[in-house]
């Protein structure tokens, strides 16, 4: 069996785990595992601007939130939205904000772009955050969840936390296939282009700002699906959604899954939620309560994983295998 | 050699800060024919491709492609007019492969590659054109080596590779034989001779066995200044070329 083959095994086995995962587990686990593929499609969005296109955007969040106040917004008051109309227009709204926030950034380079994808995202969570809009800082609930209704007959329902989790398994599925395909693409091998060597890219006639942009608005979209399942998933939305600590958190898990490889990332997601309700729930120990101050852990696996795997998490595969075959030969 | 000039330059300049690189630089550039630019390091040979790619703009004067002036444009633009430009220092993309390099600069020519869909590897007049460039750059059968791993002068070959690749219809070439042994040399250089039959090629160059193997129009260039402009035979009995470049220690 080639890597290739093994591979595809391993994405198929995981996939239908997640498929038969609601039948065994209880609604605790389910809602969990539905939060970390919504983070997967989020970190895997971001991945294609930091690991394939080499823009790190430290704004990211933005787009999340977006889409989530899109629908927030969306919905009638004590009334459902309705979901074939309010999903795409949610994604629209963030692949709209991706636009007009890229056609700025993606003019600027290296630590400016951070720095100015950052204080894009800034000024969205402010706006949401001292204004009156959508409950200001407390954000906004949406009471009633948006209704998937094709005349009278309801392929599933939202207010059913198993069915969003098939919905969010279906969306990962189909966002992971539609990154892999525009990988391959002539646009996407543009893209690599651009991260290696983007002064070259230009003298071989490639305009990259227009590639930078539709970069930035692809991926700006795909977060608005994981903003728009989020905000379906727990019924409501809050400024928090645009922060940067949640832009932060994605990139760690871009960076600790391993950036540039899709699968990565969505790795990254999973051990990263994971890693934090684990350690939120350590108990205290010699009078130190180790769940309050998990974040000390986490920092402490950051940068362990940062010393020993600085490819992600990813290249443990490669690592022990290269092992294994040291001893083999 | 009656032909209009497909590339023209008047009174190009160009300063940095206090110092300028290039001054009132007039150069043509006919199908057809391989114009090698020489001088001495310093000379502002870079600069003048530089800013005849697009890649540097001028402090002043023209530039002319076939007649329109396109002083000024982006150097993308530049490239998708026909003129292509290739590295004094290897300027390529490391981690791909020698195939994919090529290919990169293969697709540039398609209307558009804003194609999300297709497998790029599909084009098979993209893939044809990326295999004839590293076929006439003596890289066949390395294709699939990433650039990395390449010797440094299949490194400078992927170079030229990834130009023809483009298809220009002007090659700007800038110090194409610098860190390549003799048996590449040859190999470039009679390639060169090939594509002046139906190319305008302008070229910069430190050997000069390959320069006077090569050129039809010499131009010497001293301070950003053009010394002497001519024959082969005229810029070799030149007294002035003599003294400022030919004849002194760092020539060769």
């Amino acid at each position: 069996m080639n890597a290739h083959r093994i591979a595809i095994a391993a994405f198929l086995v995981v996939v239908v785990a997640l498929a038969v995962l609601p039948l065994a587990a209880d609604k605790f686990y389910v809602q969990l595992f539905a939060k970390i593929m919504i983070m997967a499609i989020l970190a895997m969005s971001l991945d294609l601007l930091l690991g394939y296109t080499g823009l790190v955007s430290f704004g990211h969040a933005a787009f999340y939130g977006a889409a989530g106040y899109a629908l927030a917004l969306l919905t009638p008051q004590y009334q459902a939205a309705n979901f074939w109309t309010s999903f795409p227009l949610a994604v629209a709204a963030s692949a709209l904000l991706a636009l007009v926030i890229g056609f700025f950034v993606v003019r600027t380079r290296g630590v400016y772009f951070i720095m100015v994808t950052l204080a894009f995202a800034q000024m969205l969570f402010f706006l949401f955050f001292d204004t009156k809009i959508a409950g200001g800082s407390d954000g906004i609930y949406i009471d009633v969840r948006p209704v998937a209704k094709i005349g009278d007959w309801q392929p599933f329902r939202l207010d059913d936390f198993t069915h969003v989790y098939y919905l969010a398994l279906v969306l990962l599925v189909l966002t992971y296939a539609l990154l892999r395909l525009i990988l391959r693409s002539p646009f996407g091998r543009v893209l690599a282009g651009i991260r290696v060597n983007e002064q070259r890219m230009l003298s071989l006639g490639y305009p990259t700002f227009r590639y930078k942009l539709a970069c930035f608005v692809i991926s700006g979209a795909l977060a608005g699906i994981a903003g728009y399942l989020s905000a379906v998933q727990f019924g409501v939305v809050n400024p928090e959604m645009l922060g940067w600590h949640l832009s932060a958190a994605v990139m760690m898990m871009v960076i600790l899954g391993g950036m540039g490889t899709l699968v990565g990332p969505a790795i990254g997601a999973a051990i990263w939620m994971l890693l934090e309700l684990g350690l939120q729930s350590l108990p205290s120990a010699g009078g130190v309560d180790f769940g309050k101050h998990w974040q000390l852990l986490m920092g402490g696996f950051i940068v362990l994983a940062a010393l020993l795997l600085p490819n992600g998490l990813v290249s443990m595969i490669a690592v022990l295998r290269n092992r294994k075959g040291g001893i083999g030969g | 050699m009656a032909e209009a000039a497909v590339l023209r330059t008047r009174e190009l300049t160009r300063r940095f800060g206090g110092l300028v690189a290039v001054k009132d630089v007039s150069v043509e550039c006919r199908t057809g024919e391989v114009h090698a630019v020489i001088g001495p390091n310093g000379a502002g040979k870079t600069t003048l491709i530089n800013m005849l790619s697009g890649d540097l703009h001028p402090s002043s004067g023209s530039i002319f492609l076939e007649g329109s002036d396109v002083t000024g444009l982006p150097s993308h633009r530049i490239s998708r007019l026909g003129v292509g430009r290739s590295y004094q220092k290897t300027n390529v993309f490391l981690p791909l492969t020698a195939f994919e390099n090529c290919r990169l600069a293969a697709q540039s020519r398609l209307a558009g590659s804003m194609r999300f869909f297709r497998p790029a590897l599909a084009d098979r007049e993209v893939n044809a054109a990326a295999e004839r460039a590293l076929a006439a750059v003596g890289l066949d059968g390395r294709g699939s080596v990433p650039v990395a791993e390449l010797s440094h002068g299949e490194q400078r070959q992927v170079e030229i590779a990834m130009v023809l690749a483009t298809r220009p219809r002007v090659l700007l070439l800038d110090e194409p034989l610098a860190g390549m042994g003799s048996e590449e040399s040859v190999r470039i250089v009679a390639l060169l001779r090939k594509l002046a039959a139906d190319h305008a090629v302008l070229l910069v160059e430190h050997d000069m066995d390959a320069v006077f193997a090569v050129a039809d129009v010499l131009t010497v260039m001293v301070n950003g200044m053009v010394l002497e402009s001519g024959a082969p035979a005229q810029i070799r009995s030149s007294p002035a070329v003599q003294e400022a470049y030919l004849g002194s220690e760092d020539a060769v």
